[in-house]
């Protein structure tokens, strides 16, 4: 194959081949459809097709994630764009008969929106789709990703056959500059900047390199692009790597993602035998290698310096940085390495321009985000947003408010490195001058930041960062202290111990979170956690210290009276902490349905049939599991 | 995995520069964890110090030097997870199988070990039984997983 023309050829011939009046049905195959049971359904619409003659007739296609995980799992039927939700293997009977035969839409199966009861037909319609703006991931849920027919169809490796026969590899470096395009992986810096010192960087040969080790925990986008659409960060790295003077590129990805690992290493043999990998691209002239790198479960090497040391083969740890990765990176090498969904932005700019990438978003933060929303949400999944978009916007209307009416209490971005912004003290979600003075919760939020604007430098002024994009909503029910433990014992578990501020700070700052949750707190140790912070900020090696206090910090300062609560009253108000909570049963509410008695782990509960049950203190565990069977609220946790 | 295997599999990383993480972690896969006797091998082939080699498989969470459970438990205690009660869930499977988290059951039956993160946050608990992802976990599941994983086993 050669050059545009070849490629376009290429797509003129699938596109013949293909009928668009076609019905062929889109099982959403992304890693929360699977786990509820997507894989069945698939297996019983083959079989249903299979009853009613329409074999080879009706295609199924396993696609990535379409986002809306809550709702899964979930088809979508074409042409006609028919959305069928939270669907069961014995449904795929009636889907077949009904709508695929008889072109009848099923009332009973469609989305019904939880606020107005109407029913949805279109995606298009949903509210949890409608303030997206899906670029990134506009191809996730259409395509095959084993199947290179389906990218190209739909113009995939233009962009890169562009920038090969069209651009100059300098005004390619300028156009990505000009787009504002900034790195999704956390740092947010300018990834035609990093792209410019790179090619400028004495030495040979250069490496490119994707980092695909998603550590954040509550953050799956890039997971979801490389399981979804492995050759659009294929083709971006084609065009990066042509632009910087590389030939020779890593895919770093995590090991717990076997399923992206495999959908990669299909997507690079396909590309490959295609010639749109590896030597003479296209018949331009330009070889490029791309290879892929499992990672060994260590967060730290998500750092470019510790990841870099993993690729060579050794322990993944960082180094200081005063020389850049860019100048000195792998095997000592000028190294350009940007995050996933960075790469996957790539093709976009080149195809569509600066111009109308820099369209989209704020004055510094370009284009879309995609965030992984959960948590306390009703919509948990994975959206796209411009950039700019409000915190009310993405958590309402898109994530569609709190779970099980309970009061929203703050949001957690950036991952271990980001930090617990408060959203609402008072639970109320109304803009804060539609509320009285006294409503505004303690002195320390002067307003709510529920219309934040979401971009690199408002989640960084409000205390948190924009990380790569893990958005976990937290509801009354958690402790902001306990959360703060949470990161500490994370990090604690995940430093790698070559510095001393990293390994024996955080691990002080934990001993000293955990006496506070255990009710052995300390007046002063608020204080002491502080003074502990900026040490260990101010003098950790890589951004994994450095920002490790930032869980702690946000929720000191928004959450102080929480933390006093624990210290001084001894009492975890959100009753998570286990050492200062107490079950007991009121025995006014208690039927004596038994329920309880079953599920109690320990035996802890005794009581006959009908009459008030009891709750011993001394074998009780606090599991929850009595609070989570009770139907009658007789379940008291104090 | 037999002699000849492991010295066929040092011969295809030992052109490859920084290869010897991915050359463990096939092992791993294979073996469930990391044999010292493999270890001496892959030592003595590819003229790597035995050291270096603990170094790596005690660094990397991916490797173990234990053998593991015949069913390999292993909970996701990400920050959505444990926001929605993973530690709960960790409790409960710790309880029913008796063990602790990295041990195995004394029947060889089962590990159990917790994970930072699966990504897949939006059924959030989720638990992972042999590379199948349960999501929405209780604590009735639990039980009800390990005794089918149990009847399962025949045991």
């Amino acid at each position: 194959m050669k050059g545009i023309e070849g490629l376009k050829a290429w797509q003129a011939a699938i596109q013949e081949q293909r009928d668009p009046d076609a019905t062929w049905i889109a099982v959403c195959a992304g890693t929360g459809c699977l786990s509820q049971g997507a894989a069945d359904l698939a297996a019983a619409l083959r079989e249903a097709l299979i009853r009613h003659s329409l074999e080879g007739k009706v295609e199924v296609k396993e696609t990535g994630c379409r986002g809306f995980c809550e709702q899964g799992p979930l088809i979508v039927i074409h042409p006609e764009g028919i959305f069928y939700p939270q669907l069961k293997a014995a449904d795929a009977e009636r889907i077949v008969s009904e709508t695929i035969l008889r072109k009848q839409v099923i009332e009973d199966l469609l989305y019904q929106d939880p606020v107005t009861g109407r029913r949805h037909i279109h995606e298009g319609d949903i509210p949890f789709y409608q303030k997206q703006m899906r670029l990134v991931c506009r191809l996730n849920g259409v395509i095959d990703p084993t199947h290179i027919g389906d990218y190209i169809v739909h113009g995939g490796y233009q962009a890169a056959a562009k920038a090969l026969f069209e651009m100059e590899p300098v005004q390619i470096v300028e156009e990505i500059k000009r787009s504002g395009l900034r790195g999704r992986g956390g740092g947010g810096f300018p990834a035609g900047v990093k792209w410019e010192s790179c090619r400028n960087a004495h030495g040979e040969p250069k490496y490119v390199i994707c980092n695909a080790d998603e550590g954040d925990p509550g953050a799956f986008m890039d997971r979801s692009l490389l399981e979804g659409n492995p050759h659009s960060i294929i083709e971006g790295m084609i065009i990066g790597a042509y632009a910087i003077g590389s030939h020779e590129g890593y895919v770093y990805v995590r090991n717990e993602y076997p399923l992206a690992v495999r959908n990669l290493q299909t997507a690079i043999e396909r590309a490959e035998a295609h010639n749109l990998l590896g030597d003479n691209i296209l018949e331009s002239g330009f070889d490029f290698h791309l290879k892929i790198n499992r990672g060994g479960g260590a967060f730290v090497c998500g750092e470019s310096t510790a990841l870099m040391a993993s690729i060579e083969g050794r322990v993944g740890e960082p180094r200081a940085k005063y020389v850049h990765t860019v100048e000195s990176g792998l095997w000592n090498k000028p190294t350009n390495l940007n995050n996933v969904e960075t790469w996957a932005n790539v093709p976009l700019v080149i195809e569509h321009g600066a111009d109308w990438f820099s369209a989209i978003g704020t004055e510094t933060s370009k284009g879309t985000k995609v965030f992984s929303l959960v948590g306390h949400v009703n919509n948990t999944g994975l959206v796209e947003v411009p950039m700019g978009i409000t915190l009310r916007e993405v958590m309402f209307d898109i994530g569609g408010g709190v779970r099980g009416g309970r009061h929203f209490k703050a949001v957690q971005t950036g991952g271990p490195s980001g930090g617990t912004i408060i959203v609402d003290t008072t639970g109320a979600a109304r803009p804060a001058e539609d509320r009285d003075e006294h409503e505004r919760g303690p002195a320390l939020v002067p307003e709510s930041l529920i219309d934040l604007p979401v971009d690199f430098e408002s989640l960084t002024e409000a205390g948190s960062m924009m990380g790569s994009g893990g958005m976990i909503v937290m509801d009354e029910t958690t402790c902001m202290v306990d959360v703060a433990r949470y990161f500490l014992n994370f990090l604690t578990e995940e430093s790698c111990g070559k510095c001393t501020p990293c390994r024996e700070g955080i691990r002080n700052m934990l001993a000293i979170l955990e006496r506070i949750c255990d009710g052995r707190g300390q007046e002063g140790d608020i204080d002491l956690l502080q003074e502990m912070s900026d040490t260990v900020a101010d003098t950790s090696l890589c951004a994994l210290g450095g920002t490790a206090p930032n869980p702690v910090l946000s929720t000191i300062r928004y959450f102080r009276p929480e933390y006093e609560a624990h210290i001084r009253d001894r009492r975890c108000p959100a009753g998570v902490c286990t050492a200062l909570i107490e079950y007991s049963i009121n025995a006014t509410k208690c039927t004596g349905c038994h329920a309880c008695f079953k599920a109690c782990p320990t035996d802890a509960i005794s009581g006959e049939v009908k009459a008030a049950h009891v709750i011993s203190t001394a074998k009780c565990v606090k599991c929850g599991s009595c609070l989570d069977v009770c139907k009658f609220d007789a379940v008291v946790k104090q | 995995m037999d002699i000849a295997t492991l010295d066929k599999l040092c011969d295809r990383y030992a052109h490859e520069r920084g290869a010897i993480v991915e050359l463990l972690q096939t092992i791993q896969t294979e073996e469930h964890y990391l044999p010292r006797d493999a270890l001496e091998r892959v030592s003595a082939n590819l003229d790597i110090p035995l050291s270096q080699l603990y170094g790596l498989a005690t660094f990397y969470r991916a490797f173990s030097l234990k053998p593991v459970g015949k069913h390999q438990v292993l909970c996701c205690t990400g920050t959505a997870c444990h926001v929605r009660g993973a530690k709960r869930v960790v409790d409960h499977f710790r309880r029913v199988l008796g063990i602790e988290i990295g041990e195995t059951t004394e029947d060889g039956l089962f590990s159990l070990h917790t994970v930072n993160c699966l990504g897949a946050c939006a059924v959030a608990p989720v638990a992972v039984i042999d590379g199948v992802c349960h999501g929405e976990m209780t604590a009735a599941n639990v039980e009800k997983l390990v005794r089918q994983y149990r009847s399962r086993s025949g045991e």
